[in-house]
């Protein structure tokens, strides 16, 4: 079974480039130059450079021994939370302004939901002097007021989305109209393993940093570059597609993804894309969505700004259909008592988004023996207000 | 010979309107068509409307808006159209985004078509080669005509591919933008428009984005066999008054 991208652009059945006529040259030229670009030593070398010294990285893979004690298996946790501006976001961004300058574009726009991509843009924009302009949901603006205040800081120009719900979805789609308005000079940094190809293996290839870390790490620190499982919260699955990676060939590691569930999968407030969706196009590939039987997009519910996504990337839509990637949820309510778990037995304040993923740890079966890695995609700064007032702190 | 062929081998200068199904009311669908051809239009484009219209300005955005919370889907749009043929003659297409065509089902949805007596269809995100390789079969069994882009950054290898693909016209953007914006005729434009020409392509061409006036149609029919308006009509129709504000807007292209 092949679950990477063909060279059609697909995963399986999904994938593929949906795009207007319009977006057809930007896109083309990213599709015939990505991989020459990326595979470039002197790319490779830059991108690697950035990485250590600025991210920060190799992030650490740290065995969380309060946690495994209560849950009675091995569990790893790897630390995106300790990169620079505190998620993976920034694996991401890194390389595609690389790209971006080799392509010769002068001006980046992005999409943003919590902040966390925009602000991860907003720096990498600052770090090489280019345009940043980033597009962010009306109501996202006011919920993530500290967030739009450090990409202002870094000198992006916040754009508000209006139309449609005014959150994630919509910012998205209206970073496609400024892309499709500005063909020439401007590069896209999308965020996640969404947008048509070539977006969803590239974003992974850059994401994919974080599982080949995590590879050599489990070698030094229990002999085997294998676990047993590998969890991550998915939104539209950046870190997931990360985190997965390099364990997609190794049959025997299971992977899991967890999404969010908001206040229920069948509570009518949710973003459990899987259980929910449909296949369709949104956003420029094949996938799976939640849509009305008309095929229109339904307005996903999360606690979570960063899962609060009515899609998911090809690449994992391939692997939940293969069934190579088991894709479950849990409720706002479970990440935010997992949140406050990880807190209190580790010290470690989680975002709202990674929280999801140890959730599910409460419901997995464990022997002792187990080695389990999750990734821990982001800090909880960001989302202090939602547990102080949640816990009444 | 279909009617879209019939209308470019017979006219110039043809005016085309596209307006979104269910606006600026539920039913109005058929109603606008038939003031359209009351009113002089050669060409309809009836939009379905979609949730995520990336490639729509600000009025066509709020127009599927509108529709959507009004209650328009795909299959309602249908049986409004049942029995279209009975009152409008001229050539009609449909045009919307990908989504909701799959989820009717792209046979279906090209049977549907074929039956209410639709011509043809304007998809922007359904991919050529998706088109090609998967559903030009069901469009040419149900006799139907597929309207491709073209925008100023089209190569010319992809211009005569899609020239190889149309059987109808080709829908030429006069810039790289959403729609519902001005038309600059600038010497780039222009440049494009000729580039367009010398290619002799066996399709004729409608130029639509940004055409909003008399003026701008006119000038817009120096390079191409007509022009296509979409958001200055949208934005001209009143809920209260659908006929009369349809009728004061086409008056304003008869010179």
């Amino acid at each position: 079974m092949n679950y990477f991208v063909n060279e059609k652009g697909y995963f399986g059945d999904f994938g593929g480039a949906y795009i207007p006529e319009m977006l057809y040259p930007n896109v083309e030229e990213l599709r015939t130059n990505y991989l020459k670009i990326i595979e470039d030593e002197d790319f490779q070398k830059e991108f690697h450079q950035l990485l250590k010294d600025y991210v920060g990285r190799p992030s650490p893979l740290y065995l969380a021994k309060r946690l495994s004690q209560r849950y009675n298996a091995n569990i790893f946790l790897k630390r995106e939370d300790l990169n620079h501006t505190g998620a993976h976001k920034i694996n991401n961004t890194i390389g595609q302004i690389l790209l971006a300058e080799r392509l010769g574009k002068k001006r980046i726009i992005a999409e943003t939901g919590a902040g966390q991509h925009g602000v991860a843009t907003a720096t990498v924009c600052a770090l090489r002097g280019l345009e940043c302009v980033v597009y962010m949901g009306e109501i996202d603006i006011k919920r993530q007021a500290p967030n739009v205040a450090r990409m202002k800081m870094l000198g992006a120009k916040v754009v508000p989305a209006t139309s449609g719900s005014k959150t994630l979805k919509d910012a998205t789609n209206e970073a496609m109209r400024d892309w499709i308005n500005n063909p020439i000079d401007t590069h896209y940094i999308i965020g996640s393993v969404v947008g048509p190809h070539p977006y969803p293996d590239m974003v992974a290839l850059f994401q994919s940093i974080i599982s080949e870390e995590t590879k050599k790490q489990l070698i030094e620190q229990t002999g085997n570059d294998q676990p047993d499982y590998v969890l991550a919260c998915v939104g539209g699955g950046s870190n997931a597609m990360g985190m997965f990676y390099h364990f997609i060939n190794d049959e025997q590691v299971k992977l899991i993804a967890v999404e969010a569930a908001g206040k229920g999968v069948d509570s009518g407030h949710s973003a459990a894309t899987t259980s929910l969706g449909k296949e369709g196009v949104l956003h420029g590939s094949r996938s799976i969505l939640m849509q009305t039987e008309d095929g229109q997009v339904i307005e996903p519910y999360s606690v979570s700004a960063g899962l609060d996504y009515p899609g998911i990337g090809p690449q994992h839509a391939h692997l939940f259909k293969t069934l190579r990637g088991e894709y479950v949820s849990v409720t706002d309510d479970e990440s935010l008592q997992a949140g406050l778990l990880l807190t209190q037995l580790e010290g470690i304040i989680p975002a709202i988004e990674s929280a999801h993923a140890l959730a599910y740890l409460e419901k997995m079966k464990f022997t002792g023996k187990e080695n389990v890695v999750v990734c821990l995609s982001g800090r909880g700064d960001k989302d202090m207000d939602t547990y102080m007032k949640y816990f009444d702190l | 010979m279909n009617r879209i062929n019939k209308l470019f081998q017979e006219k110039k200068n043809i005016l085309s309107i596209y307006y979104t199904a269910g606006y600026p009311n539920l039913g109005d669908t058929v109603a606008i068509a038939e003031e359209l051809e009351r009113s002089g239009a050669d060409l309809l484009e009836i939009g379905f409307p979609y949730s995520d219209p990336v490639a729509d300005g600000p009025i066509i955005q709020a127009s599927s808006k509108t529709a959507l919370d009004g209650g328009m889907t795909l299959k309602l749009l249908f049986e409004q159209l049942k029995d279209l043929r009975k009152t409008v003659s001229i050539p009609v297409l449909l045009m919307g985004y990908v989504n909701p065509m799959l989820q009717y089902g792209v046979e279906n949805f090209c049977k549907s078509c074929a039956e209410v007596g639709v011509d043809g269809c304007i998809v922007p995100d359904l991919p050529m080669i998706e088109y090609e390789e998967l559903y030009s079969g069901a469009f040419k069994e149900n006799g139907l005509t597929n309207i491709f882009l073209v925008t100023p950054q089209t190569s010319p290898e992809r211009i005569r591919k899609i020239d190889g693909l149309s059987n109808g016209f080709i829908y030429l953007l006069s810039s790289s933008a959403t729609t519902g914006q001005n038309l600059q005729v600038s010497e780039g434009t222009e440049a494009y428009f000729s580039r367009i020409a010398d290619l002799k392509l066996n399709n004729p061409t409608m130029i639509g984005f940004g055409i909003s006036s008399k003026e701008t149609f006119d000038k817009a029919c120096q390079y191409a066999n007509g022009a296509i308006i979409g958001s200055a009509f949208v934005k001209n129709l009143k809920a209260d008054d659908v006929a009369g504000s349809v009728k004061d807007f086409m008056k304003t292209f008869k010179s």
